[in-house]
């Protein structure tokens, strides 16, 4: 039997992998990956807890959080390809257009 | 299960206005004047607010809060919307993106506000705050062949969706640790199990501070909102600084000071830093920038950073005073955006600090209108913004932060500078090239509601501060 | 649940996801991530919620990954290819990252604590975890339902809007 601990860790180390991922990844698409990577840490997260606290509270949530994922990664992905339309390019360095 | 239909008459502004929503996407597709459909949405809007108030109780096992709280801040979404609305009439056409789509957008991002302010349940709080987020997103990029528009839109979806991972995370972590994501189960279960001073409490507290923070666009949360602010369409910048904000207030008022009001004293000082920072970039910053929209951007940095006075004052009176603040802040700030909008017309962009040289001689209307707003966004008296900050600040120093007030007091001297500098700029230059204005009734009536807002509550104060406080009554704090 | 497989599940998802977010090209980031998920759903299974089992592989492997394949080879992103991979301060990421993670690792120390609920593993062998969600979601989460719904509805609407050629 694995102890709740070692999920939260689990979890928190993934999640931790989105983080760093999205902090030092210069692509567009990289960074949205790892924007999910993070998601899915927090849903492994809630899946554990659920079973632990014998509860479905969890579950549910983890429910709701793909269906906002899914429409983050629809409304996302629409933002990148009309930027693309416009400019061609998928590197956030490149996103100069405005200073200050 | 009690009375469905006891319970769909709290939902009733939701579903009024989800209904106005569906209606203006489909209606998009058969008329051509899209006007008509702003007139629309205005009208349901106007409609909800007349008819919302008297509301109490909670719907779907405490899913939904209807109470004077979140009424209160519906009144100040629909309000927002309106005069966004009104201000965009004459706006799209300009900048040929005059689709029905827009207003449907509008209208969801409103009712994700609406169900953000009355949320129960962390579920809502997400929830809710996706669907704004998203409409917004959608919003922020809405001209789509400028680059500018795109960018926005892009680094407000990338952090957005970056800072409410981090909200999931904490609601995550609240659920493991209490059972339960009922905002008023979280508070009963901390005090009852004395969880105050737990680290992964404490933990959470931080990852709420971080997400709302973003929402809010307080320092060091704030590095979408310049570029946000600048680049999206400017009837969208004037919507977004002030709904999305006052939401993301409604929401700290929920579960800071409600779910997490038992360890209070665990993100006070989060959020006095949170203020002090927010106050001296925003105003610090504003005073370099010769994009108005830009310096309108850390304007509203700096005014989230005094709404934050309210809540570290915390308890009715506190809460109160950022209520009423946040409602004259819309009031202002929506008043000098449609100025800003106004100037935008074929072929001049109207954004740049040059072009307001000389306004009074060849505008004076707009240009006095103009000074209110700014003098009202200074806090002199006697416009709505001096009472506004008024009340926070005797809230501030009843709760004994008497030295942040005289923080705020001297950050409000420096943004002086830079609010009378667009004053300077219109009274007192020569004009150059004559800059010509929108002909656009709807954008002078919403000039008008606020300009008369500003200056009536300026004198009359009494009046809205009253109905924050009353509207707090049984608010569980 | 076994603890040789929750240590070999553990491991797929912590290297997969860490080699997903270093490939140069997307089209293998997204491909790591597609199998990322497969263990993830497994993991999920093991904890008995085989509903989110279910929808992890269809929504997020097959769905959102989906897209995201679609948009890349849309898009046809070649330049990053030949560009830096990682912003240049990412020494100082990677120590961020690594710093924050081993303060949670302490501070979540077995602290977790909370209220249990009804729903143990027997009770949701016997209704089956698909009925019990559904049940649920129909009656006392009825009011998220419907928001995710108009979510998916602003989605919808947004996805077009931004995405569809039309004459300006």
């Amino acid at each position: 039997m694995v102890s709740l601990q070692w999920y939260v860790w689990l979890s928190l180390t993934l999640f931790m992998v989105g983080v760093f991922g999205f902090l030092t990844r210069r692509n567009i698409i990289m960074m949205f990956l790892s924007i999910e990577i993070m998601l899915n840490a927090v849903n492994l997260s809630l899946v554990s807890f659920s079973h632990f606290l014998n509860d479905l509270r969890g579950n549910i949530i983890v429910f709701f959080v793909i269906t906002v994922a899914a429409a983050e990664a629809a409304i996302g992905l629409a933002i990148l390809i009309a930027l693309f339309r416009n400019r061609a390019s998928a590197n956030v360095d490149e996103l100069k257009e405005m200073k200050g | 299960m009690p009375d469905i239909g006891a319970q769909l008459w709290l939902l009733g502004p939701e579903i009024v206005l989800a209904v106005f929503a569906f209606g203006v996407i489909l209606l998009d597709l058969v008329i051509k004047e899209k006007s008509v459909l702003a007139y629309l949405s205005i009208a349901a809007a106007l409609f909800i607010m007349f008819t919302m108030f008297g509301r109490q109780g909670t719907a779907f096992g405490g899913m939904f809060l209807a109470d004077g709280y979140g009424l209160f801040f519906n009144f100040i979404f629909l309000t927002s919307l309106c005069l966004s609305i009104l201000v965009s009439l004459k706006y799209l056409p300009v900048e040929r993106i005059n689709f029905g789509e827009y207003y449907g957008l509008m209208l969801f991002a409103t009712i994700g506000m609406m169900v953000m302010a009355s949320a129960g349940d962390l579920i809502m709080v997400y929830l809710g705050l996706e669907l704004m987020s998203l409409s917004v997103y959608v919003l922020a990029g809405f001209m789509r062949q400028s680059t500018r528009s795109n960018e926005a839109a892009l680094k407000y979806f990338m952090l957005g969706a970056f800072a409410s991972a981090f909200l999931l995370l904490g609601i995550s972590f609240t659920y493991g640790l209490t059972g339960t994501t009922q905002i008023s189960g979280v508070a009963q279960y901390i005090k009852d199990n004395g969880l105050a001073g737990n680290p992964v409490l404490a933990f959470t507290t931080i990852l709420y501070v971080a997400a709302f923070g973003f929402k809010i666009a307080a320092v060091p949360f704030h590095m979408w909102a310049p570029d946000v602010y600048e680049g999206a369409p400017t009837p969208v910048t004037a919507f977004m600084s002030v709904g999305p904000k006052a939401a993301g207030f409604a929401v700290i008022g929920r579960v800071l000071t409600v779910a997490l009001g038992p360890v209070s004293s665990e993100w006070t000082g989060l959020l006095i830093v949170l203020s002090i920072l927010s106050m001296a970039v925003g105003n610090i910053l504003a005073i370099s920038q010769t994009n108005i929209k830009r310096m309108l951007a850390y304007s509203s940095i700096a005014h989230a950073g005094y709404a934050l006075l309210g809540v570290i004052a915390g308890g009715p009176e506190g809460l109160a005073s950022m209520m009423n603040y946040l409602l004259i802040y819309t009031f202002m700030n929506i008043g000098a955006f449609t100025v800003v909008t106004l100037l935008r017309t074929e072929g001049v962009k109207g954004e740049d600090l040059s072009d307001y040289e000389g306004l009074s001689k060849n505008h004076p209307l707009l240009s006095a209108l103009m000074l209110l707003f700014m003098f009202s966004l200074t806090g002199i008296p006697p416009t709505a913004g001096f009472m506004g900050k008024f009340y926070l600040f005797v809230a501030a120093i009843n709760a004994g932060y008497l030295w942040l007030t005289v923080i705020a007091v001297i950050m409000s001297a420096i943004s002086a500078y830079f609010y009378l500098r667009v004053v300077m700029y219109m009274y007192m230059k020569e004009p150059g090239t004559v800059i010509p204005v929108q002909r656009s009734t709807a954008g002078r009536v919403a000039l008008m509601f606020t300009g008369i807002a500003v200056l009536l509550i300026g004198v009359q104060p009494t009046g809205f501060i009253q109905m924050a406080r009353s509207a707090l009554a049984g608010f569980g704090i | 649940m076994n603890e040789i497989l929750f240590g070999y599940l553990s491991f797929a998802i912590l290297a997969l996801s860490i080699a997903a977010i270093t490939r140069k090209n997307p089209v293998h980031a997204v491909l790591l991530m597609i199998v990322m998920f497969f263990h993830l759903a497994t993991m999920y299974l093991a904890l008995g919620a085989e509903f989110l089992a279910a929808v992890q592989i269809m929504v997020y492997a097959g769905a959102i990954m989906v897209l995201f394949l679609f948009v890349v080879l849309v898009l046809n992103i070649r330049e990053e290819e030949k560009g830096e991979r990682f912003a240049s301060g990412w020494p100082l990421g990677i120590s961020l990252a690594a710093g924050l993670l081993i303060l949670i690792l302490i501070i979540t120390d077995k602290v977790l604590t909370g209220r249990q609920g009804q729903f143990t593993q027997a009770v949701i062998l016997q209704e089956t975890h698909t009925k019990a969600i559904g049940k649920l979601l129909y009656t006392q989460y009825v009011f998220p339902f419907e928001v995710a719904s108009l979510i998916l509805l602003v989605a919808i609407v947004g996805a077009i809007v931004l995405a569809k050629k039309r004459l300006g």
